[in-house]
């Protein structure tokens, strides 16, 4: 763990959001240059981890360090040059619904590079052919599937070629096949343009098996950080149960009823 | 003394709406757009949807309010045997208070409740987050060109309103109930005047311009992004922008016309 070359650390956060708590001191590392895995049952901030990371939401306490800065200290205009380094592929997809796929993509060119018309238009080549939709530049996003879309998305997202690229849960929602192209699609680009990785998701095979390194987050902590290989094997039994998808472990199938219930207690137990 | 207590939490809860809504009007109109040819492009775009796709419901609503104006204007002023008055009557009536006030409604209705719903759903889609993290700020790419266009139309707007009044009144009052056409025309000239009449109406207009499409634009960007919180926000900006208007309108009459 120690050996890794930390890209990102998370430094003892804690964040809590209308008086829940979501984090409880969390540290975690994502190191450099490596696709991480963060998983976790649905409702345990993991799209919030990403909004911490990339400052669109302000811990209470502790530090996000992106390679080495802090991006919680930082100026409007300092965080929108670190943000330029960072690409991020929503949930949604999130492409400019007002823009076609080509626009949307030259879109980050425009606006932050130098580039003239015909170098952006072999830039937007580019990453389309790396996504394998070229063919789709005229189309407006109303026009996409949404495997079409999150690729479009992703294209968006590596436009400006940055050095980190976080994946808001690219599964969910996806058919066998976009799935696959998606999970090969982040390896590749990983390791062709030496990329650091994010991606969320509680798609257990699909993750693990793109994860140079894996965290998993359960009840505002983490429970268990490691190579994939060792995440499987482990005892923990959280661990296992959210691996396995067993429906009753330490983390409880019924939502606590509380002091308000609206039952009988007695009935409960038939 | 609970009511009480509640009451002044509900006051503080407003001032700071109304503080975090004016923090947000200051911050989008000085982060203007960097490039010049970048914020034309999408100030166009704006002028076109919010105010050219505005114009059929002005025109007909105009050529209307100003048909059923010269006609009970006419029932009661040939009474008195002075129907040319008609078209004093419609051209006050409609420059210092209808124009501004009844386009400004349907303003609110019309291109308000559009911009609110359009940001609420660019905001519930993760569109405004994506701009964030490009290192674009969505104030100045998607609020700033929608504000200002709201400001620039309205005003226009009124005065069409005005011109399409004029000209509805006048197929009723001398195509149909027979005013001399040259008495229509010169009652009104003899009594509009430009700066006291048409030009305190566009100062009306302006001002309901900034207080709807602000309400418009400050409710989209801070709704709850659920379809729930579209619908709701949508609702607020057309009930609070028409109140705002009504309120803000008998305000303004009373510093322009108050002093007999």
């Amino acid at each position: 763990m120690s050996v890794l070359d930390a890209y990102i650390k998370i430094q003892d956060v804690h964040f809590t959001r209308g008086g829940r708590v979501i984090y409880e001191n969390v540290s975690l590392t994502i190191p450099r240059g490596k696709v991480t895995a963060v998983m976790g049952p649905s409702g345990t901030g993991k799209t919030t981890l990403l909004r911490l990371i990339a400052a669109q939401l302000a811990p209470d306490s502790g530090d996000v360090l992106v390679d080495g800065q802090n991006v919680h200290a930082l100026s409007r205009s300092e965080l929108y040059k670190v943000r330029k380094k960072m690409g991020m592929l929503f949930q949604s997809g999130a492409l400019f619904s007002d823009m076609s796929v080509y626009e949307n993509i030259a879109f980050p060119l425009e606006e932050h590079t130098q580039l003239d018309a015909a170098a952006i238009n072999k830039v937007v080549g580019q990453k389309l052919h790396s996504v394998g939709l070229r063919g789709a530049a005229g189309l407006m996003p109303s026009e996409l599937s949404g495997g079409m879309a999150r690729r479009v998305a992703l294209a968006r997202a590596i436009a400006l070629d940055p050095e980190l690229v976080m994946y808001d849960e690219p599964f969910t929602g996806q058919d066998p096949i976009s799935k696959g192209v998606l999970v090969s699609l982040i390896r590749e680009l990983n390791d062709s343009a030496n990329i650091t990785s994010v991606v969320v998701s509680h798609d257990v095979e699909e993750s693990l098996s793109i994860a140079d390194h894996v965290c998993i987050l359960a009840g505002g902590r983490v429970i268990a950080e490691g190579s994939a290989a060792q995440i499987r094997a482990s005892d923990d039994p959280q661990v296992k149960q959210f691996l396995n998808g067993e429906p009753d472990g330490p983390v409880p199938f019924h939502y606590p009823e509380g002091v308000n219930s609206m039952f009988n207690k007695d009935e409960v137990a038939l | 003394m609970k009511a009480i207590a509640s009451m002044g939490a509900w006051l503080f809860d407003w001032l700071e709406a109304v503080g975090r809504a004016g923090i947000f009007l200051v911050q989008s109109i000085f982060r203007m757009p960097v490039r010049f040819g970048e914020s034309v492009s999408l100030l166009v775009k704006q002028l076109y949807s919010v105010g050219v796709l505005s114009m059929v419901i002005i025109i007909v609503s105009g050529t209307f309010i100003g048909m059923v104006l010269s006609l009970q204007g006419y029932s009661i002023l040939a009474k008195f045997g002075s129907e040319e008055a008609v078209g004093q009557l419609l051209a006050l009536s409609l420059l210092r208070e209808l124009s501004p006030v009844v386009t400004a409604l349907l303003f609110a209705g019309r291109a308000g409740s559009s911009l609110t719903a359009e940001i609420g759903l660019m905001k519930a889609t993760e569109q405004l987050s994506s701009y964030e993290m490009m290192g674009v700020d969505p104030l100045r790419r998607v609020i700033a060109p929608r504000f200002i266009a709201g400001v620039i139309c309205l005003p226009l707007l009124s005065l069409i309103f005005s011109a399409s009044g004029i000209l509805g009144g006048h197929l009723v009052s001398v195509s149909w109930l027979g005013v001399y056409d040259g008495a229509f025309w010169s009652s009104m000239q003899q009594s509009v005047y430009f700066d006291t009449d048409i030009m305190n109406g566009v100062i009306k207009a302006v001002f309901f311009s900034v207080v709807v499409t602000w309400i418009a634009v400050y409710q989209g960007y801070e709704c709850v992004p659920t379809s729930e919180g579209i619908g709701k926000a949508t609702t607020r900006t057309v009930v609070l922008g028409s109140l705002a208007i009504l309120a803000l309108d008998f305000v303004l009459t009373a510093a322009m016309f108050g002093d007999f």
